[in-house]
């Protein structure tokens, strides 16, 4: 890519991904949530892939390192639901509510949606990368490498 | 008790991200996380035989704003199936996936797909099935092409359009639904149905319903995905697809909207009769010529689900009876008959029926336990095939559809056909030169196949007792949509 | 209703385009619009005339805000069918990548081996 977009995305990347932490962090308070501030930030990362080409992107985040976040946010929105147990329902809201309105408030809900952004903004970027370094194993196969069929 | 429902789709959930998690250090923690989640599940879903019909109010919120599991007499009765076909098709990949690489990714997506069938068995929220059946599709699209060969692939990639065609049908039956009745919960929209006349609107969905549940439950004409993809799938998959994923994603979801949300009517009582009659003759007919054994099944599994909705469709306490027996009957029988040819498959290396032969000699038990699964889908007495395809053509002839219990007749007539046919050439007969050295199967491997084997004999036994506890809670749980809904929104 | 008539429309596009193209990459791009279709249906279910966005700010009336918002729930239920879209389209374009290494070609027509 060219210089420009280069030192564009140099400087940008980090407020788009500090955009999308807030839409995460206020997501019991006004639109967004989860998913959508998840989508951002995984964004931001696509982005440097494609700026930057995918070597440098891999070093900053590899595919094995989104892989395992992706299954740490999954787990931790399986073990907030499980833990509602306590309150007795799974799911059930058992952190004390606070007054609306503000940041720490309404139980579960930003945990909830820690959780999910952070398993959104891992899985976004680990089908993105696995379907740009596809063709990683098949030259590999091709050039002696890899034997056949052995997994990464 | 009462908070064993939502274990049902946390365990599986939980197998999934742990064991992909710990995979990354031993890769032997999926087959632990897996063998166990669904031995527990097994356990649990016998725990809730025989137990009062109860709601479960996910996070406290009370119905109809919230979404409720409901354990009735269907959903004990699907859990069951669904659980014990699961464990057995994880004790036979114990040992079978071994000629795949990547198994911890195989675990984790089968536990997926368990998770979400449980889910759909147990849910009594109209959006909450939708997002249940998509989790099991999409983890059924990815084992369909687990082996990433050439055929595997296309065939995964056909089913995917339709599945995903029909899951955009599916929602937007959902979304008329809202928009006509203002809620989501089913027993909610069970009693603004039953009150009063059915909005034309409501047709329309109905009719989007069974286009979309068609296709994920293989009714012909909806069918076209099925001979290709079960075939290629793992055959343990194979074994799940066919045994249990299109009955519960498709057949159970289907009466359970028709029977207990829109009320039973002739007509479309009717309807389900005339796709069930059309599933069986096609599927007989188009099975006879076949080489490849598994799509020979395949062609089989549409013509036995037939059979099931020709039963459902009916409306008579017989005919349901006979039904859902006959659905109990075909998971036990075509998982078995799937493991055998992936037992077969294990040992010889070829699927084909014209390059095997007289595989008695080399492979005892898998001969007998295919000679058994051969046996009982013919439907030949004292197996357990006879018994439910009985009890369908009497309940045909009791509610004078005399024509579908002719055809009844007939395509069990053909079905006794192709597989003697099958398996006199399969089992029976001449070894071929290229054969003369293969072994029996592993143990593990075994075990299942002898267990559904005696699951095949002892469901025949065992049915004058299910006919008075489970399959007779079950069908009473389809016919009367007043105690679903006094049990949902009265308790 | 000519809102929702034309959303049908949108749908019976996707449908043409997933039927009429031998592509297959134009095949997913017809389920995506069948899916952003049904999406699009399922919110203008929940719109009221002269309503407002549902989001509570301090110093609403509660009943007063109840009668007036649009209806909150089909936002929430199409945003969870968005990522059920995104999961299956990641599939199927994962398939695509697949499909074209083994076959070498995007043409739906040459990708029958399987049959009868």
């Amino acid at each position: 890519m060219t210089l420009i977009v280069k030192t564009v995305v140099r400087i940008v990347s980090a407020f788009i991904v500090l955009y999308g932490i807030y839409i995460i962090l206020y997501g019991h308070l006004t639109p967004g949530g989860g998913f959508p501030g998840g989508v951002i930030v995984a964004a931001a990362f696509i982005l440097i892939m494609l700026a930057y080409g995918k070597e440098i992107a891999l070093k900053r985040f590899g595919d094995r390192s989104a892989s395992l976040l992706d299954n740490f946010g999954a787990l931790g929105f399986l073990v907030i639901a499980l833990l509602g147990l306590t309150g007795g329902y799974f799911f059930f809201n058992f952190i004390n509510k606070g007054q609306p309105f503000r940041l720490v408030s309404a139980g579960t809900m930003p945990l909830s949606n820690i959780a999910i952004g952070i398993k959104v903004l891992a899985c976004l970027y680990a089908v993105f990368v696995a379907l740009a370094i596809f063709g990683r194993a098949v030259h590999r196969v091709e050039r002696g490498d890899l034997k056949g069929g052995e997994e990464r | 008790m009462h908070n064993l429902l939502p274990l049902f789709i946390g365990i599986p959930l939980g197998a999934v991200f742990l064991g992909l998690i710990i995979a990354k250090l031993w890769r032997g923690v999926g087959d632990l996380f897996a063998f166990l989640g669904t031995l527990s599940l097994t356990a649990f879903s016998f725990c809730l035989l025989g137990h009062p019909p109860f709601i479960y109010k996910m996070g406290g919120w009370i119905p109809p704003v919230g979404i409720n599991l409901v354990s009735d007499g269907l959903s004990t009765f699907m859990l069951i199936v669904i659980n014990t076909v699961a464990f057995l098709a994880i004790c036979f990949s114990l040992k079978y996936m071994e000629l795949y690489t990547a198994k911890p990714k195989y675990y984790a997506l089968f536990m997926l797909m368990l998770a979400g069938m449980n889910g759909v068995a147990l849910t009594g929220d109209m959006f909450n099935l939708f997002v249940f059946l998509e989790i099991a599709s999409i983890a059924s699209y990815a084992l369909v092409a687990f082996g990433c060969e050439h055929e595997e692939l296309e065939a995964s990639f056909k089913y995917i359009i339709l599945g995903g065609a029909a899951s955009a049908f599916i929602l937007l039956g959902v979304a008329i639904l809202y928009s006509i009745t203002g809620t989501l919960n089913m027993a909610d929209m069970a009693q603004i149905f039953s009150s009063g006349k059915i909005n034309k609107a409501a047709l329309f969905a109905l009719a989007f319903f069974t286009m979309g549940f068609g296709v994920k439950g293989a009714l012909v004409p909806f069918h076209a995905w099925l001979p290709d993809a079960h075939p290629s799938a793992p055959a343990p998959i194979s074994a799940m697809l066919s045994g249990v994923l299109i009955k519960v994603l498709g057949i159970y979801a289907l009466t359970r909207i028709i029977f207990n949300v829109f009320g039973f009517t002739p007509t479309l009582g009717t309807i389900l009769m005339a796709l069930g009659g059309l599933s069986m003759v096609m599927g007989a007919l188009l099975a006879i010529g076949q080489d490849d054994l598994k799509r020979l099944l395949a062609y089989s599994t549409i013509s036995q689900i037939g059979y099931i909705v020709l039963g459902l469709g009916l409306g008579t306490p017989l005919g349901i009876m006979g039904g859902l027996f006959h659905l109990l009957n075909h998971a036990t029988f075509k998982s078995l008959l799937f493991m055998s040819s992936g037992a077969i498959e294990y040992s010889t290396g070829t699927r084909k029926l014209s390059q095997m032969g007289g595989l008695n000699k080399r492979l005892p038990v898998t001969t007998a336990t295919s000679t058994v699964g051969f046996l009982s889908v013919s439907g030949i007495p004292p197996f357990n095939g006879f018994f439910s395809k009985l009890i369908v053509i009497i309940a045909c002839v009791e509610a004078h559809q005399y024509i579908y219990a002719g055809v009844a007749v007939f395509v069990g007539l053909f079905t006794l056909l192709y597989f003697m046919r099958v398996q006199r050439n399969l089992l029976f007969g001449d070894l071929p030169e290229t054969l003369k050295g293969i072994k029996e199967v592993p143990f593990l491997m075994c075990l299942s196949l002898v267990i559904l084997t005696l699951l095949c004999l002892g469901l025949s036994f065992l049915y004058p007792l299910m006919s008075k506890t489970i399959l007779a809670s079950a069908r009473d749980a389809l016919l009367d949509t007043s105690a679903y809904i006094k049990l949902v929104l009265g308790g | 209703m000519i809102v929702y008539l034309l959303t049908l429309f949108l749908f019976v596009m996707g449908i043409y385009c997933l039927v009429a193209k031998k592509n297959i990459v134009k095949k997913v791009i017809g389920i995506v619009i069948m899916d952003y279709a049904v999406n699009l249906f399922l919110v203008l279910v929940g719109y009221r005339r002269e309503g407002v966005a549902p989001i509570l700010l301090k110093g609403m009336d509660r009943a007063k805000f109840a009668t007036q918002s649009v209806d909150p729930l089909p936002q929430a239920l199409v945003l969870t069918s968005i990522v059920i879209g995104l999961g299956v389209l990641a599939l199927m374009v994962a398939l695509c990548i697949r499909l074209y290494e083994k076959y070498k070609t995007f043409d739906m027509s040459e990708i029958r081996r399987l049959r009868g």
